[in-house]
């Protein structure tokens, strides 16, 4: 029992990273754009996400840690800010109307600069408290995460533009993106500290979840040793799914990948939504990339595995829904696993194969998968195409 | 009888003409190349000045003049890197011709090599025959191994793009299994060295200390066979008509899935070549790490940068291999030659929205003269 319970929470971590990187390809996917840039973005988000927790852990905090401190505690408490703007605002109390967030009109001036001030003083008092008491762990790790997805969004604009804005095929501009990452990490990393790997010292494991890791079996499987970023990725997939079947925006983007002239002869600008979509696919894929450094090394080393290219595999194997996403990010992050804790096993271990078969069993299964299913997959119509209004 | 005169004169003049309206139309195809290297090239400069604003210029000399650095010998190296790269490229250009994206040359070159260096190992044949039977196999392998992904294609319409992925990670865990279990090194951790009649022969005398061998001249045999059947056959009609439109083709009666597979299969020979001409020499050996070859990812660049040309490849392999040569010599400055694969991302993308991007520069172009005139008319008026 103790080793099945081992098998799962080793897993955990694989699946983690392949769901979050694998929902980020759903959205692209979704709005017709394919992605394979995701190993790109994974390798770019985790470069400087990892490397902002590496300088958040040296104690006397450099300039670069302050300022990247500064930013993220603006986002912080202008997110917060912005939160509890709108959600009075839904409430219906007229002082906090959405009127009044526009900046031109003379009447805000007052409420808008009480607004900035109080930021200001909230952005503050949160640097001002890590000065005195110290980053906690888990906070350094979540920051990590953060970083690493703002930087994966802005890398996916590139490949946004070119294939939306510029019409590029879809694959190559990716395939650049995918070229670029590794070699701008490896270069910038060796100038600036003479050695591509970035180390970080903290294990952001969890060893067990106080009470929660007490319950008996739920507790061993759900509960202990297990990373912040678990539950983070059950939280996005859950979001996700209200975000993709539940809301407008959702609506728009599904038909936007099943027939764009369809949607913009009925007013939605296919361009801005399709951006949106590869934009955030990138904050995803940021994110997936410090999950993954920090859940299994102790180190950057300028790549992630091919977990990009997998997610897509995932994808596709869960047939472009979140549900079965999750299905086979279980099914992966688990084959994943025998491949790398095999020897813990006495029952594989005894078989005698070494590492590199179970390592194939995930890249041969998608393939027999796609072989047989791939006449009625659910796969967006207008994946891959190039929209041009004018073409019809 | 009037006797034409024949006037020096005009013939000087009109083989003048006819080689300018060559070169004029030959920069005409070549523009969007030229212009992507540029701004590739561009912008490695700006990264370069960044970091190190004073090694910067003489950084990029080196690397463009690449191989010739090293005289004969560089020369060699860069050529002996060239022919692979130049295959694989012409893997891409060929499959791209038929509407393909073949991602997965390196998983077909990395079947080659170890095919190759199989027979190279544990088989002993005479001679010449054995390096001819080594380099066919390897040939042979990679067409199997670009055979999977087009009858999947074919047959069950599975996308190229993920199942030749799929195919490079497959390659790569198998090519550790083969190694450890055929032709392993175990004092290296590596393949063992090749037998010396399996060796492709060298071109020691003309370049000497270079492992430069007759790949080159393979590469470019292959290259104009492969220009002979895309445009001077009717298969090859076949093939750049499915590329065109497959539901044309279809339309007008050709048999698009004998095309798919066939693109694929022969698209993947090449890369399997590639494979086998970089490992048939003694001491190039593929070590037991995990790893993807890059001359397959080399291949996508230098087929986009040949406009998806046998040809246009020819030359861009060569470009690519001289520059990546370059980068080895310029690590005598401060920089990673890194700094050619993000030089290669940049060039790639400029390549992708070339054909925007042309029309962009249009209506700036445009917009410049309309305010020169605006401008001109002024200074008339006054």
């Amino acid at each position: 029992m103790d080793i099945l319970y081992l098998l799962i929470q080793n897993a955990y971590p694989t699946m983690t990273v392949l769901l979050i990187v694998a929902l980020g390809g759903l959205l692209t996917e979704r709005s017709g754009v394919t992605n394979i840039a995701l190993e790109g973005i994974m390798i770019f988000g985790a470069f400087l996400g990892v490397w902002a927790i590496h300088g958040l852990e040296i104690y006397p905090f450099t300039v670069m840690t302050i300022i990247v401190m500064i930013l993220v505690s603006l986002v912080w408490v202008i997110s917060i800010a912005l939160l509890i703007h709108f959600g009075l605002s839904k409430l219906g109390l007229k002082e906090f109307s959405l009127k009044r967030l526009n900046f031109k009109n003379p009447e805000n001036k007052g409420y808008i600069a009480i607004n900035i001030i109080f930021v200001i003083i909230f952005t503050g008092l949160i640097v001002l408290s890590f000065f005195v008491f110290g980053i906690p762990k888990q906070l350094i790790l979540i920051i990590g995460i953060m970083i690493g997805g703002m930087v994966g969004a802005l890398y996916a604009m590139i490949h946004a533009y070119a294939s939306i804005h510029m019409k590029a095929d879809q694959v190559i501009s990716a395939t650049a993106l995918n070229l670029f990452a590794p070699a701008f990490a490896i270069f910038t990393a060796r100038f600036i500290q003479r050695g591509q790997q970035i180390p970080f010292s903290s294990s952001f494991m969890i060893q067990k979840v106080p009470l929660l890791g007490d319950i008996p079996v739920i507790g061993d499987l759900f509960f202990s040793r297990v990373f912040i970023s678990f539950y983070i990725a059950l939280a996005l997939l859950v979001i996700l799914w209200i975000i993709v079947y539940k809301s407008k925006f959702g609506l728009r983007l599904r038909a936007c990948g099943e027939n764009p002239h369809a949607a913009d002869s009925l007013g939605i600008n296919i361009y801005k939504l399709r951006f949106k979509a590869v934009v955030l696919s990138g904050l995803f894929a940021g994110m997936g990339g410090v999950i993954f450094v920090i859940s299994t090394s102790t180190e950057f080393n300028v790549t992630v595995a091919g977990f990009g290219f997998l997610a897509i595999a995932v994808l596709i194997f869960g047939n472009w829904r979140p549900r079965g996403i999750l299905m086979a990010a279980i099914f992966f992050g688990f084959t994943k696993t025998l491949a790398s804790s095999y020897t813990a096993l006495p029952v594989l271990y005894d078989l005698g194969f070494q590492r590199e078969y179970y390592e194939l069993i995930p890249y041969i299964a998608t393939l027999i998968i796609l072989a047989f299913f791939s006449k009625n997959s659910q796969a967006p119509k207008a994946l891959g195409q190039i929209y041009d209004q004018g073409k019809r | 009888m009037h006797e034409k005169k024949i006037n020096m004169k005009d013939v000087i003049k009109n083989v003048g003409k006819v080689i300018y309206r060559g070169l004029k139309r030959a920069f005409i195809v070549m523009k969007p190349s030229l212009v992507a290297i540029g701004l590739g090239l561009l912008i490695g400069l700006i990264i370069m000045i960044i970091f190190d604003a004073g090694d910067a210029f003489p950084a990029l000399g080196t690397l463009l003049i690449g191989g010739f650095n090293g005289g004969l010998r560089g020369i060699g190296n860069t050529l002996y890197q060239a022919a692979p790269i130049i295959l694989t490229g012409l893997a891409v250009a060929f499959a791209f011709r038929t509407g393909l994206f073949n991602i997965g040359a390196s998983g077909q070159m990395m079947m080659g090599a170890y095919v190759a260096i199989h027979i190279g190992v544990r088989y002993s044949l005479p001679g010449t025959l054995h390096w001819i039977v080594a380099f066919l196999a390897g040939m042979l392998a990679g067409a199997i191994w670009g055979l999977i992904p087009g009858l999947l294609k074919a047959l069950s319409n599975v996308n190229e793009v993920v199942s030749s992925i799929m195919m490079n990670y497959i390659a790569g865990n198998l090519l550790i299994i083969l190694i450890m279990r055929y032709v392993f090194n175990s004092s290296y951790s590596r393949s063992l060295n090749i037998l010396r009649t399996a060796e492709l022969p060298l071109l020691t005398s003309v370049f000497p200390g270079s492992t430069a061998n007759i790949g080159i001249f393979i590469a470019i045999i292959v290259v104009v066979i492969a220009h002979i059947i895309l445009h001077k056959t009717t298969l090859g009609f076949g093939l750049r008509a499915s590329g065109f439109s497959m539901p044309g083709s279809k339309y007008a009666g050709m048999n698009t899935k004998a095309n798919i597979i066939t693109a694929m299969t022969l698209s993947g020979s090449f890369a399997g070549m590639a494979g086998a001409i970089a490992f048939l020499v003694v001491g190039k050996n593929i070590g037991t790490a995990f790893e993807i070859f890059p001359q397959g990812f080399d291949g996508i660049s230098v087929a986009l940068l040949g406009l998806g040309e046998p040809i246009g490849a020819l030359f861009a392999g060569l470009f690519l291999a001289n520059i990546r040569m370059g980068a080895f010599y310029m690590q005598r400055y401060s920089f990673v030659p890194q700094i050619i694969d993000m030089i290669i991302a940049v060039i790639v993308y400029v390549t992708a929205i070339s054909s925007a991007l042309q029309i962009v520069f249009k209506r700036y172009r445009e917009q410049i003269k309309s305010w020169s005139k605006r401008i001109f008319k002024k200074k008339e008026g006054q």
